[in-house]
């Protein structure tokens, strides 16, 4: 896991997306536990993660290295070894059940209903087999198809996510490619079964800006064209802005808000997402010194009692007794919009952020 | 591609050469006496002279290796005691103590020597990589430990000792001795069971954890997560994605390897009475057989630099993004 600096967004006045209507969560995430047992105790790496995501909406999941977002993203593709990991609590995709889903079953769940993106796509293909090849293998994995038509369904795949001169390209290995083309390559192979639920695990990190703009683009498109659930993690505010319906800012293996785009990125309620939109330099104006969130993000082997960010919290005073450090707050709606949700002992947190934090945002 | 390996042909023609100079040079201009030697006990002044003629001791140094790397080229005549002894292309020398030309004595030994080490070749790479995979995938289990605990104890143990353990107690196995393949594949591979099992068995422990170590690294790398996503088989993710990867450096060692164990099966053809080159250079060593030594150095150096060439070829098989020229 990379540990990058929030980065700015650029676009966050967008206009949202189709309502948060009550649609069916096509994906549906309760009381996630992953746990690894060390030599050096117990990792709680995700500790009662809740989240559902609809069809044709996309939820970034945002924080920061070790708050468990890839963790948990791995836990829905039933990617964690079993005899390393362990997992409680509910993953359900299209009303199936994912934890503790037979390995053959999995099998079939992993690249055929679900399918992921990794990060880098240099190290997250295989160097020494053919982009076609990898494609192939997917597509076949799920499909009972000869060679040659699952080679046409991989040229078809190559030509939807814009990759020129498809035909030739299939039969190249993936050192003989851009790192944009890679990734592309990458959304071919993850797409190639139609799936219903598409995992991002920071696609763009790894390419330059005018790359990443354009991979943002075109995972948007194909959404819209496949229809399908994305989870879409970064800890990119401004690719959070782009690509994104929902948010969910993971801290210490939990989820402390979640909710719209542009209520979160506009008016947070939790002072450590204060703390990230404080921490974005300003591009504007005399050159600031940062402000970045003191303190550093907690060990996983001993989470602080209460709530996990009350050892860098700024507000925890205003909390009356010592409610902050023996009590972890529930994830539940804190204002009368009840469409988001905080977990935060402070009353009134609209208020504290439109008169405290507001006026020093840059 | 072809260019390349052109190039790599001559120079290695050139280390070749190189190396027979220097062994000429440390043979046979030292301060001994092979002639003597030869000659033995009973010797006469006349027989000792007619020796050196022969061998063209009186020759300078320049001279002798001249007409050696000429009669490689298209053979010479040794001329003893009033008979001469034909000696064809490529001329490796005479060997007066066997009453043979070593081209042929090395032709009739290294067929005995390849069949050793190719046979227990394929033990050591089946039993090693297999274990070796097996334990990646069980890493830090009790399985793993002992794995990992039995190379241990196998590789403590010295070699020469192991073999004779093999020799001594495995006596279910067929008799060892050498028969050649081209006349009954089956006795050929009875009497080289013994000494395949032993070579194989000894060198897994070090393939098994080269491989484990390997397939440990491989395992871990984020293209194997990415075939794991893709919703195929645990085996499929393991044998096609990790194995390939995790098996290129130990190809590199294995080419190595085999070239070391073509020079050096002394032991194991000592222990079970095969007539490989190994038993051919040691008897030679014994007597002071300096032709026959002579052509030992020969195809040592010829099987390592070709063994190098051919991992530098294969790599290129094994990794398309590694490009010769």
């Amino acid at each position: 896991m990379s540990d990058q600096s929030i980065q700015a967004p650029h676009t966050v006045s967008r206009v949202p997306r189709t309502p948060a209507a009550n649609e069916e969560a096509y994906l549906e995430v309760s009381d996630l536990q992953v746990q690894f047992p060390t030599a050096d105790g117990l990792v709680r790496a995700v500790q009662g993660l809740s989240y559902s995501v609809p069809l044709r909406r996309t939820l970034a999941i945002v924080g920061e290295s070790g708050s468990g977002k890839s963790v948990s993203s791995m836990a829905v593709m039933g990617l964690h070894d079993r005899r390393v990991a362990r997992i409680a609590g509910s993953i359900k995709v299209g009303g199936r059940e994912i934890v503790n889903m037979s390995d053959k079953e999995l099998e079939g769940y992993r690249g055929g209903d679900a399918a992921m993106i990794f990060q880098d796509p240099q190290s997250s293909l295989h160097p020494y087999f053919t982009i076609g090849d990898q494609i192939m293998e997917s597509y076949r994995a799920h499909n009972n198809v000869s060679k040659r038509k699952a080679k046409d369904r991989a040229i078809d795949m190559l030509g939807r996510v814009g990759i020129p001169n498809p035909r030739r390209r299939v039969d190249q290995y993936p050192h003989e490619f851009s790192g944009g083309m890679r990734q592309r390559a990458m959304i071919a192979m993850a797409l190639v079964n139609d799936p219903k639920l598409l995992i991002a695990d920071e696609p763009t990190t790894a390419l330059d800006v005018t790359v990443q703009a354009q991979i943002l683009d075109l995972i948007s498109d194909l959404q819209r064209d496949f229809g399908s659930a994305v989870v879409f993690i970064t800890h990119d505010l401004g690719v959070v802005a782009e690509i994104a319906d929902d948010i969910l800012v993971m801290y210490a293996g939990t989820a402390i808000e979640h909710g719209p785009v542009n209520k979160i990125l506009g008016e947070p309620l939790h002072p450590y997402a204060w703390g990230l939109l404080e921490s974005i330099p300003a591009l504007t104006g005399e050159p600031q010194p940062l402000h970045p969130i003191p303190g550093s993000p907690p060990s996983l082997l001993a989470v602080p009692t209460g709530c996990p960010f009350h050892p860098r919290c700024e507000f925890k005073d205003r909390v009356g007794g010592d409610l902050c450090t023996t009590l972890k707050p529930d994830l539940i709606p804190r204002t009368g919009d009840l469409g988001r949700t905080s977990r935060c002992h402070l009353k009134e947190p609209d208020k504290v952020f439109e008169t405290e934090v507001l006026p020093r945002l840059p | 591609m072809l260019l390349y390996i052109l190039k790599r042909v001559l120079s290695a023609i050139s280390v070749v050469i190189v190396t027979l100079v220097a062994s000429f040079a440390l043979f046979f201009l030292a301060p001994t006496d092979p002639a003597g030697v030869i000659c033995g006990p009973r010797c006469t002044p006349e027989r000792l002279a007619d020796i050196e003629a022969s061998l063209d001791l009186n020759e300078p140094p320049i001279n002798q290796i001249g007409a050696y790397m000429k009669g490689i080229v298209v053979g010479r005549e040794y001329s003893s005691g009033g008979t001469v002894r034909e000696c064809a292309a490529p001329c490796l020398g005479y060997s007066y103590t066997l009453g043979q030309p070593v081209t042929k004595l090395l032709g009739a030994a290294l067929p005995v020597t390849i069949s050793i080490v190719l046979g227990g070749a394929v033990v050591y790479l089946v039993v090693g990589i297999l274990t070796g995979t097996i334990a990646a995938q069980v890493r830090g289990t009790s399985l793993d430990k002992l794995v990992v605990g039995s190379t241990l104890v196998v590789q403590s143990i010295p070699y020469f000792v192991f073999a004779l353990l093999v020799a001594l107690y495995a006596t279910f196995l067929p008799d060892s001795g050498y028969h050649p393949f081209t006349d009954n594949p089956l006795t050929w591979a009875s009497g080289l069971l013994a000494a395949w099992l032993c070579v194989g068995l000894t060198n897994a422990a070090a393939y098994t954890r080269y491989s484990r170590a390997s397939m440990i690294e491989a395992l871990g790398q984020d293209f194997v997560r990415t075939a794991s996503s893709k919703g195929i088989s645990r085996r499929r993710v393991v044998y096609r994605h990790g194995l390939r990867a995790g098996l290129t450096p130990v190809v590199t060692i294995f080419g190595i390897d085999l070239a070391f164990q073509l020079t050096g099966a002394i032991f194991t053809e000592s222990i079970f009475n095969l007539p490989g080159l190994g038993q051919l250079t040691l008897r030679a060593f014994g007597q002071y057989d300096l032709p026959v030594l002579m052509g030992g150095v020969l195809i040592g150096s010829v099987v390592l630099v070709v063994m190098n060439l051919v991992v530098d070829i294969a790599y290129t098989f094994l990794d398309p993004r590694v490009r010769l020229g």
